[in-house]
């Protein structure tokens, strides 16, 4: 059950996508979401989410997957669409019964938010699902490291990153263990009142942050012994090197980027 | 032989108010040996083995590794340099989600140029066994792989000895064979002195010296032979014999007398053929 979550996994691959560096990736990904938000009418939303179709279809991840890491947030996507359905009440009146009333600017906004929001995540998803966590911790390493001359500890900050991202599915795997445990003990996490359900999580979690805190420490003797002390003198196994994938990929994103903006100002008036 | 590491005088206690863990304990290691330490649980092992590498300072007295003080600060990373460890569990040791990463964690940290930090890696998976699984993430792995990873981590390190706390307990009879048969790979082809905490007596067989530690002090140390001969003495600190040589002695018991102490299989196998070759 709790293994199922796939946000924030790795599935390796040779694709275009996964080639980029991972520094464009995550440039790329976050002028993109900007975009997603800067688009006003269907034709540039359109655009982009075509874009962010086409991305997905050349990073050649399995249809499978993308549902799945889209399945736990599509109450929420259902939610905002049916609210915007309802709480719209200008525009041309399309469906009325009772208390309901649907406008044609309603629907509009309802597609329009889902679009945007559906696209947001296939995106985001994207770029975790295509870059390993190494790649991605050392790029936010070096994208963010001109923030050493404010005195950020920025290597901390990527160690950090790498080390709970290392960590996750031995504190799932420990999770299902300790839910395992307490069941043979009689434990019900299924049933009852919220108050309840809430209480029971609490035999989890008290052996857990106990196991976490025991294993931070064990760690920390294992980093020492094999002479870590922070990021000076540090030097790196892995290069990161720019490649003509990320030129084509930043001019075809950037392409995308002005067609948005033309588009939004064309057709200012057919929403 | 060259001494490498010396307990001179050692105590040691986790808190003022707690007895001492450590007691006046005088203990050397020598270059090129494969020293296995056992004794029961809270015996002190674990608490030794921290301060040869300056885990942990001695309450008093001093304790030497390579030549170098460890209570002094500035010696933490050289003598870190010369002495690699690995722990119990392979889980809490691992940094990289990536096999060849984790490798490469203790050459980055020592600064050295990729090409040699990619050189070092390789050799050490290919030392260990566990080259084709260079790309994979170590989450996926077995336990005994685990731990391979972790002394090829050393291994990438160059350092001349490495010290072990049980890094079999946690590992399958298929897990700890692999782990032990690297061990004597490093010391056999390398050079590599290695430090073998456990539990585990067939483990101390293969060893080229066996110290055996009581309530924070040396009770016995020798060959495996030696230490084993005093069969009576172990039991009576909650420690076992090997399997062949306990068989050996309960035969005796019963008027079957082999010759020698059969510390193996193979060596009761041939003992037991002696004497039945004599019998009849
Ligand atoms: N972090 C600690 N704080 C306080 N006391 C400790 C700590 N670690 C160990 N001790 C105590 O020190 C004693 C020796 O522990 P140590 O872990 O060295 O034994 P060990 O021989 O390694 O045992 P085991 O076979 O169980 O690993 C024990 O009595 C233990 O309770
Ligand atoms: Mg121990």
């Amino acid at each position: 059950m709790i293994k199922d979550i796939t946000i924030g996994q790795y599935f390796p691959g040779k694709s275009f996508i996964h080639k980029l560096d991972a520094r464009t990736k995550i440039l790329l990904t976050l002028v993109f979401l900007v975009f997603i938000f800067i688009c006003k009418n269907f034709y540039s939303l359109l655009l982009v989410c075509g874009f962010g179709v086409v991305v997905y279809l050349l990073s050649r991840i399995s249809p499978k997957v993308i549902l799945k890491s889209f399945k736990p947030l599509l109450p929420i996507v259902i939610l905002t669409t049916v609210l915007q359905l309802y709480y719209i009440k200008d525009g041309n009146l399309i469906f009325e019964w009772k208390f309901i009333s649907i406008t044609d600017k309603g629907v509009f906004t309802a597609v329009f938010i889902a679009a945007r929001i559906l696209t947001l995540l296939l995106v985001s998803s994207l770029l975790t699902y295509t870059t390993s966590p190494t790649d991605l911790t050392d790029a936010i390493e070096k994208l963010l490291s001109p923030l050493k001359l404010l005195k950020i500890e920025v290597h901390t900050f990527a160690m950090m990153m790498t080390i709970a991202l290392r960590f996750i599915p031995t504190l799932v795997d420990e999770i299902d263990r300790i839910m395992s445990a307490q069941k043979a003990r009689g434990a019900d996490f299924e049933n009852g009142n919220i108050i309840k359900r809430i209480k029971a999580l609490f035999p989890i979690f008290i052996p857990l942050f106990i196991s976490a805190f025991k294993r931070a420490i064990e760690l920390a003797d294992a980093m020492s012994c094999r002479c870590y002390t922070g990021g000076d003198g540090r030097t790196r196994l892995r290069q990161m090197k720019f490649s003509w994938r990320d030129i084509v990929g930043s001019v075809v994103t950037v392409a995308v980027c002005v067609g948005v903006i033309v588009l939004n100002y064309f057709f200012v008036h057919l929403i | 032989m060259n001494k490498i590491i010396e307990f001179k005088n050692v105590s040691f206690s986790y808190s003022e108010e707690e007895e001492a863990v450590l007691q006046n304990l005088d203990l050397d290691f020598y270059e090129g040996q494969f020293t296995c330490v056992l004794g029961h649980n809270g015996s002190g092992k674990s608490t030794m083995a921290k301060l040869i590498n300056a885990l942990y300072i001695p309450t008093s007295g001093t304790v030497i590794s390579y030549g170098l003080d460890t209570a002094d600060e500035k010696n933490e990373i050289p003598i870190r340099r010369n002495i690699g460890m690995v722990f119990q569990n392979p889980d809490n040791q691992i940094v990289a989600t990536i096999v060849e990463d984790d490798v490469a964690f203790g050459p980055e940290n020592l600064g050295l140029p990729r090409d040699e930090i990619r050189k070092r890696v390789d050799e050490a998976l290919k030392a260990v066994n566990m080259y084709e699984y260079r790309y994979h993430e170590p989450h996926r792995l077995s336990g005994g792989q685990k731990q391979r990873i972790a002394i090829a981590g050393v291994i990438a390190m160059k350092t001349n000895c490495i010290v072990l706390d049980e890094p079999t307990a946690m590992l399958d009879p298929k897990g700890r064979r692999e782990v032990i048969e690297t061990l004597l790979k490093l010391k056999n082809e390398y050079g590599i002195s290695v430090i073998l905490v456990t539990h585990f007596m067939d483990e101390a067989v293969k060893a080229d010296r066996v110290v055996v530690m009581n309530d924070g002090k040396v009770c016995l140390d020798g060959t495996p032979a030696q230490v084993f001969s005093n069969a009576s003495h172990l039991e009576s600190m909650g420690l076992t014999v090997p399997k062949p040589l306990e068989l050996a002695y309960q035969l005796q018991k019963n008027g079957v007398r082999i010759n020698g102490e059969p510390l193996t299989a193979a060596e009761f196998v041939d003992g037991f053929k002696n004497y039945v070759e004599n019998r009849g």
